[in-house]
């Protein structure tokens, strides 16, 4: 059965409120915040019928989302798995064994970088710089960064994920608690 | 000890709450120059305290601002460049989540000096629990009254915001940034007009990096010559430092600008010293863009005087022997540190966030990515050095905006310094058969 692409009554109005953040004529200016909220609230990926939705609550041209989406790389276009294990790979994480942690997950999860599990738990994914340089390597999924990573952490990682079951993204609060 | 002006206070616990940041001086620059200076006199302040923009490019922040075109009945901005996205660079996340409300004292500060009466926070998407801290932080600040209608009962409004951007680097560039803003693709604009002239919306615009505006709260309350006073020459003030790396102690760190590179590396202070005692092989001093160093050359100048971290000292020598502060994303290497290998994830990483607008570096980041590769995967020809070094010339220069520039720099510096590592895998491709980031070519020649 497929979900209707519709916010609810709540997200619609929290849409709104980010609409009313720009000036009068500007509210286009909500695209990329619009675009995160609808990757959480449809499936993982904007599909073209997710972006033709955005378009027409910002009563702009299809075509201005799809552009907008293809440029960044936090939106994906195809299906991903409930949990985008996004590894960094660039330079303080990879002297810091950042492959190492790809090949491992690889190897664990069965599924090379790129790929999702049959079940459609996991997909890794290789990133560039996340900020995180000192404490290297790691990798984010959904709004969270799991830093300093060893094998350890990184299987208990997986199991928590996988024994919690469900889809993360990066609208969630369950962020790392740093307060 | 150095002085420290922009995370002394970090330790403190439950700083990031508003009550805690006031009960330790928060918001003071905001009751002093809304309620005892002029908008044209914080501006001074700033321009007398030397303060250079901490984002990279370190232009002077007063200057800058003093560009903004003022004319009447258009609405002015300030946007804070929290797009951080430079290899190497975590300083701004730092601050941003330890003590959020030192960015929006200075968005506030700033914004009166400019006349700006909203301002946003373009923070990148990946930091989006940041963000959720940010937006917490701006709730505090409105219900005390410290943003909205008449701050601290004066005639000053503002409006600050954060908005997330989505995974792009080149957002961190001013003009990609205020594209994105508008809710277009990241592409950078044409300069001039610049965004002093026509930025977000068209209107005069000021961008400034998290760092940056967080300086102008200290120098607000101490007053721009006491400031200037702190750091060394042109290089005045603290600077925070991301480290990483090969070193015992990452971390962000704030120095005085001017101490010497030595001493960040190996006193127990700063980096602590290499991992496992290692030898220093390397260091990019300011994040990816900047060239990379070799150990004799990071530690003192062509002319054997002590490297400072400093602007002036940086770059002492120009390209051929100095690099530049930048970011002060400080990335050390020891010597197991294959320099080719991370070369190669910095121009996978350029040929990724390459924008596409410009043909020398959405074509030439890629082939510089696909040569480094080959040579990595012992297909190396003896001319591919010098095709590299073709390559990143003819970027160089020829774009629209500096990712052209940052892409080739790091290429540059490592044939410049590390020419005989290249060869060494380019004529013994059997040594980096099975090359890891722990074994360097000399280690492999023992094996």
């Amino acid at each position: 059965m497929k979900k209707e692409i519709k916010f609810n009554e709540e997200t619609l109005a929290l849409v709104h409120k980010m609409m009313a953040r720009y000036p009068e004529g500007k509210h286009k200016s909500a695209i990329i915040p619009i675009l995160h909220i609808a990757q959480a609230e449809f499936g993982g990926w904007l599909s073209p019928e997710t972006m033709d939705y955005v378009a027409s609550i910002l009563k702009i041209q299809s075509i201005e989302v799809y552009e907008v989406a293809s440029f960044y790389s936090m939106f994906n276009l195809k299906p991903v798995g409930k949990c985008l294990l996004e590894v960094c790979r660039t330079s303080s994480c990879w002297v810091k064994g950042a492959e190492d942690v790809v090949k491992h997950l690889e190897k664990k999860l069965g599924i090379k970088e790129g790929e999702t599990t049959k079940d459609g738990m996991f997909t890794i994914k290789t990133v560039e710089c996340l900020g995180s340089c000192g404490t290297a390597p790691l990798l984010q999924c959904g709004a969270s960064y799991h830093e300093n990573l060893t094998f350890e952490k990184v299987d208990a990682l997986v199991e928590e994920y996988r024994t919690a079951g469900r889809r993360r993204s990066y609208t969630d609060l369950d962020y790392k608690n740093t307060l | 000890m150095g002085k420290k002006l922009l995370i002394h206070n970090v330790n403190i616990p439950g700083i990031a709450t508003l009550e805690v940041y006031r009960q330790n001086g928060g918001y003071a620059s905001v009751e002093k120059a809304l309620k005892t200076m002029t908008s044209a006199e914080v501006v001074e302040e700033v321009k007398k305290s030397g303060l250079r923009g901490r984002g990279g490019a370190g232009f002077p922040t007063g200057m800058k601002w003093s560009f903004l075109a003022k004319p009447e009945g258009v609405e002015r901005y300030l946007v804070c460049n929290a797009d951080e996205s430079e290899p190497g660079t975590f300083k701004d996340r730092y601050l941003m989540e330890k003590i959020p409300h030192s960015l929006i004292e200075g968005m506030i500060t700033s914004s009166y000096a400019l006349g700006a009466k909203t301002s946003y926070i373009y923070i990148r998407g990946e930091y989006f629990y940041v963000a959720r801290i940010l937006e917490k932080a701006l709730d505090e600040a409105y219900a005390a009254g410290l943003l909205g209608k008449n701050i601290l009962g004066t005639s000053f409004s503002h409006d600050c915001y954060v908005h997330v951007g989505a995974g792009a680097y080149i957002c961190g560039e001013e003009t990609a940034l205020l594209e994105s803003l508008e809710g277009k693709r990241g592409n950078p604009r044409i300069k001039p007009p610049f965004p002093a002239i026509a930025g977000l919306y068209g209107c005069p615009t000021v961008v400034n990096n998290v760092e940056t505006i967080a300086a102008v709260c200290p120098i607000i309350n101490m007053g721009g010559e006491e400031y200037a006073k702190i750091g060394i020459g042109k290089s005045t003030g603290t600077k925070l430092i991301s480290a990483s790396g090969h070193i015992n102690k990452p971390g962000t760190y704030e120095i005085e600008l001017g101490l010497p590179v030595e001493e960040f590396i190996y006193s127990q202070e700063y980096c602590g010293g290499i991992i496992n005692g290692n030898k220093l092989k390397a260091v990019v001093a300011g994040g990816s863009s900047v060239p990379v160093l070799p150990a004799h050359l990071i530690l003192k100048t062509e002319k054997g005087e002590p490297r400072l971290m400093s602007y002036e000292s940086l770059s002492d020598g120009g390209f051929i022997s100095g690099s530049m502060l930048g970011s002060g994303g400080f990335i050390v290497y020891d010597e197991t540190t294959s320099i080719v290998k991370n070369l190669y994830t910095f121009a996978r990483f350029y040929h990724h966030e390459s924008c596409g607008q410009c043909s020398p570096c959405r074509e030439g980041t890629g082939w510089m990515e696909k040569i480094l590769h080959r040579i990595l995967e012992g297909h190396g020809k003896p001319s591919d050095i010098d095709l590299l070094w073709d390559i990143q010339r003819k970027i160089e220069g020829n774009t629209i905006c500096p990712l052209g520039d940052a892409a080739a720099w790091p290429v540059a510096s490592a044939i410049r310094h590390f020419r005989a590592e290249f060869e060494e895998y380019i004529n013994h491709p059997e040594k980096i058969k099975d090359v890891k980031h722990y074994y360097s070519v000399n280690q492999l020649e023992g094996a």
